[in-house]
C-alpha cells in the first residue's frame, strides 16, 4: 500500500512539472516570434510611438523572466491579466464559460462512457457476428469524420424538424432540464466522436484476455460466456479500458472547441477561437493553459486509476 | 512481413484485398484524378463570381452558388487540389522531420535521444489543437504558417513512432555488423533501418495524413486555416453553413468530401496493418 501512495505522489509531482513546462511553453510562444509581437499586431503602418506604447502596455519592454513570474503568479491567484482586445479582466471573461464547457464535456462523458462500455462488451461477447462487424466499420468511419460534419448532420436531421434547438444557447440561470435539452445536440455530437474509439478498445482489451489460461479454465469448468467476460475478463481488462476512457475524455476537452463553434455554444472553446482570430494573445494564453491543464490532469488520473486497478503496474520497472 | 506492402507483391495483394480496402483505394484514385485535372473538369473558375448568391441547384449550376455567388461544384473540384494538396505537403514535412529525428534518436541514443525525447514529451503534453491555435495567434493565419505549424506539432507524434520502431531495429545483430564495418549514420539509416521500418512507417503515413487533413479542415472551418478566396472544403462548410437551417444539404457536400477521403485512407491503412501484422483472422 505504501508503494502505491509513493507512486501516486511521484505521478502528481511529474504532473506538476509537466504543467510548469507547459506554462513556460505557452508563455514563451510570444518570444518565438522573429520580430516583435507589438509590431506584428499593429502592422507595418503603425508609427514607432504607438508600437512603443503598445510594447510597454504588454510589458514587452521588461525582461522575459520577470514577466513570466508575474504572469504565473497572477494565474496561481486567479488573475489571468487583461484582454488585449476588450481591455476587460480575463478572469471575468472566462468564469462563466469554463462552467459551460465543463457542463458540456461532463454531459457528453455521462452519455458516451457507459454506452461505449456496454457496446464494447457486447462486441466482445458476440465477436465476428454481424453486430461486431457493423460496430467495427462504424468505429473506423466515425474516427474519420470531422466533428463539424457530425454536428451539421445532427442539425440537419434533428434540428430541422424542430426536435432540438440548433443553437445551443445556455445561461447560468436556466434550470438543469432546460440546459440539458439546449445542449443535447452538441453533447450528442461529442458522444458520437468518442464512443467508437472507446468501444473498440474495450472490445480489444477483453478479447486479448480471452486466450489466457485462466479464462480457458473458467470456460472448461462450465461458466457461462457472459459471466466469463463480466467477472473474469473485465476486472483484468480494466487498466487498458480506464486508460482509453481517460484519453478520450482528454480528447473531449479539445473536441469541444469545434463543436462549440458549430452550435454557437457560449463556452471556452468559442472564446479561444474568437481570440485567435483577433490575435488577442493574452486571452489565448489563458484559455490554452486551462485546456492544457485539464488535459494533463485527465492523463494523470488515467495513470493513477490504471495503477490502482492493476497492482502489478506499481512494480513495473 | 515487410514485403507485403512493397510494390513487388502489391498486385498479388490487391486481389486478396477486402471490399473496404478496394473501396478506399478507389476513393483515393478518384480524388487524385480530380485534383490533377481540376481545371479540365470544373465548369467555372475557382474564384469566378458567376451569378447571385445562394442560387439553388440547376442545370447551369449543378450544386448552386455559394455565399458570394461562385459555382459550388467548381469550388469543390478545386478544393480537392487545394485542401488535399496542402494536407499532403504538410504530412510529408511532418514525416521528414519526425522520422529523421526519431531514427537518429534511436541510433545515437545517449544525450541526443534524451534531449529530443524530453522535448517531444513536453510538446505532446499540450493538446494538439490548442497548441496549433496558440501558434496561429502568434504567427498569424497564412497558408505557410498553417502548414509549418501543423507539420511541427504532428512531427512529434511521428517522432515517437519512428523512435519506437527503430529502437527495436538498432539492437539487431545486422546493425552491429554494419557499424563494425564502418557504415556512416546516413548509410545506416537508409540501407539498414528504413527498409525494416517501412511497414509501420507507411501505415503511420496514412494515418498521419488523415489527422493532418482533418486538422487543416477543422482550422479552415474555424476560419483560421486556408484563407479566402482559395477554395477549400473546411471554409466552404463555414461560409455556407446557414443554408443547413433552411434544409439545404449543399454545405454538407464538402464535409462529405472530407469524410469520404479520410474513411478511404483509413480502410486502406487498416488493411495494410492487418497484412503486415500477419493476422489472418
Amino acid at each position: 500500500m505504501k508503494t502505491l501512495w509513493l507512486m501516486i505522489l511521484g505521478r502528481l509531482g511529474l504532473g506538476l512539472a509537466t504543467l510548469l513546462a507547459i506554462s513556460v511553453i505557452i508563455f514563451s510562444a510570444i518570444e518565438m516570434l522573429p520580430g516583435d509581437l507589438a509590431q506584428e499586431i499593429l502592422g507595418q503602418s503603425a508609427t514607432p510611438e504607438t508600437v512603443a506604447a503598445f510594447r510597454s502596455e504588454l510589458g514587452l519592454d521588461r525582461p522575459a523572466l520577470e514577466r513570466y513570474l508575474d504572469w504565473a503568479g497572477g494565474i496561481a491567484t486567479g488573475d489571468f491579466g487583461t484582454s488585449m482586445a476588450s481591455r476587460r479582466p480575463i478572469s471575468e471573461l472566462i468564469a462563466a464559460r469554463i462552467s459551460n464547457t465543463l457542463f458540456l464535456a461532463l454531459y457528453a462523458a455521462a452519455i458516451s462512457v457507459p454506452l461505449a462500455l456496454v457496446l464494447g462488451l457486447l462486441a466482445a461477447l458476440y465477436r465476428n457476428s454481424v453486430f461486431d462487424r457493423l460496430a467495427n466499420v462504424t468505429a473506423l468511419s466515425s474516427v474519420s469524420l470531422p466533428e463539424f460534419f457530425l454536428g451539421y448532420i445532427l442539425i440537419f436531421v434533428l434540428a430541422q424538424s424542430g426536435l432540438f434547438p440548433a443553437v445551443a444557447d445556455v445561461t447560468a440561470e436556466m434550470p438543469l432540464g432546460d440546459r440539458l435539452y439546449a445542449a443535447f445536440l452538441p453533447a450528442l455530437t461529442l458522444t458520437l466522436v468518442v464512443t467508437a474509439h472507446m468501444m473498440r478498445m474495450t472490445r480489444a482489451a477483453i478479447i486479448n484476455l480471452l486466450a489466457s489460461p485462466y479464462i480457458e479454465m473458467a470456460r472448461l469448468k462450465g461458466v457461462p460466456r457472459g459471466r466469463v467476460i463480466l467477472c473474469h475478463a473485465l476486472p483484468n481488462a480494466l487498466a487498458p479500458i480506464i486508460n482509453v476512457v481517460a484519453v478520450n475524455m482528454a480528447y473531449l476537452v479539445t473536441g469541444v472547441v469545434v463543436v462549440e463553434v458549430v452550435f454557437v455554444y457560449p463556452g471556452l472553446g468559442q472564446l479561444l477561437v474568437d481570440s485567435v482570430a483577433k490575435r488577442d494573445v493574452s486571452v489565448v494564453q489563458a484559455a490554452s493553459l486551462i485546456f492544457a491543464a485539464a488535459y494533463v490532469l485527465l492523463n494523470l488520473a488515467a495513470d493513477v486509476l490504471a495503477t490502482v486497478s492493476n497492482p502489478r503496474l506499481v512494480h513495473a520497472r | 512481413m515487410t514485403a507485403s506492402i512493397l510494390p513487388l507483391s502489391a498486385a498479388r495483394g490487391l486481389r486478396s484485398a477486402p471490399f473496404t480496402a478496394r473501396f478506399g483505394m478507389a476513393v483515393i484514385a478518384l480524388y487524385v484524378a480530380v485534383a490533377l485535372c481540376a481545371p479540365l473538369i470544373a465548369p467555372y473558375g475557382e474564384t469566378e463570381i458567376v451569378d447571385a448568391e445562394f442560387m439553388p441547384w440547376s442545370a447551369e449550376y449543378l450544386l448552386g452558388t455559394d455565399n458570394l455567388g461562385r459555382d459550388m461544384l467548381s469550388r469543390i473540384i478545386y478544393g480537392a487540389r487545394n485542401t488535399v494538396g496542402i494536407a499532403v505537403a504538410t504530412t510529408v514535412l511532418a514525416f521528414l522531420a519526425g522520422a529523421a529525428l526519431g531514427i537518429l534518436a534511436a541510433l545515437r541514443g545517449g544525450w541526443v535521444d534524451q534531449l529530443l525525447s524530453r522535448l517531444v514529451d513536453v510538446l505532446m503534453a499540450i493538446p494538439s489543437l490548442i497548441f496549433k491555435l496558440l501558434l496561429l495567434t502568434i504567427f498569424g493565419t497564412s497558408v505557410l504558417s498553417v502548414v509549418l505549424i501543423i507539420a511541427l506539432v504532428d512531427s512529434t507524434r511521428v517522432f515517437r513512432l519512428a523512435r519506437a520502431v527503430s529502437m527495436n531495429i538498432v539492437v539487431m545483430d545486422y546493425i552491429e555488423a554494419a557499424r563494425l564495418r564502418g557504415d556512416g549514420t546516413w548509410r545506416l539509416i537508409t540501407r539498414e533501418i528504413l527498409p525494416n521500418a517501412a511497414a509501420p512507417l507507411a501505415a503511420e503515413f496514412g494515418l498521419r495524413f488523415c489527422f493532418v487533413f482533418l486538422a487543416i479542415s477543422a482550422l479552415s472551418f474555424l476560419g483560421l486555416g486556408i484563407q479566402p478566396p482559395t477554395a477549400d472544403w473546411g471554409s466552404m462548410v463555414r461560409d455556407n453553413a446557414s443554408l443547413i437551417s433552411f434544409g439545404d444539404i449543399t454545405p454538407l457536400i464538402p464535409a462529405t468530401a472530407i469524410a469520404l477521403l479520410t474513411i478511404g485512407v483509413n480502410f486502406v491503412v487498416d488493411w495494410m496493418l492487418h497484412r503486415a501484422s500477419g493476422l489472418k483472422d
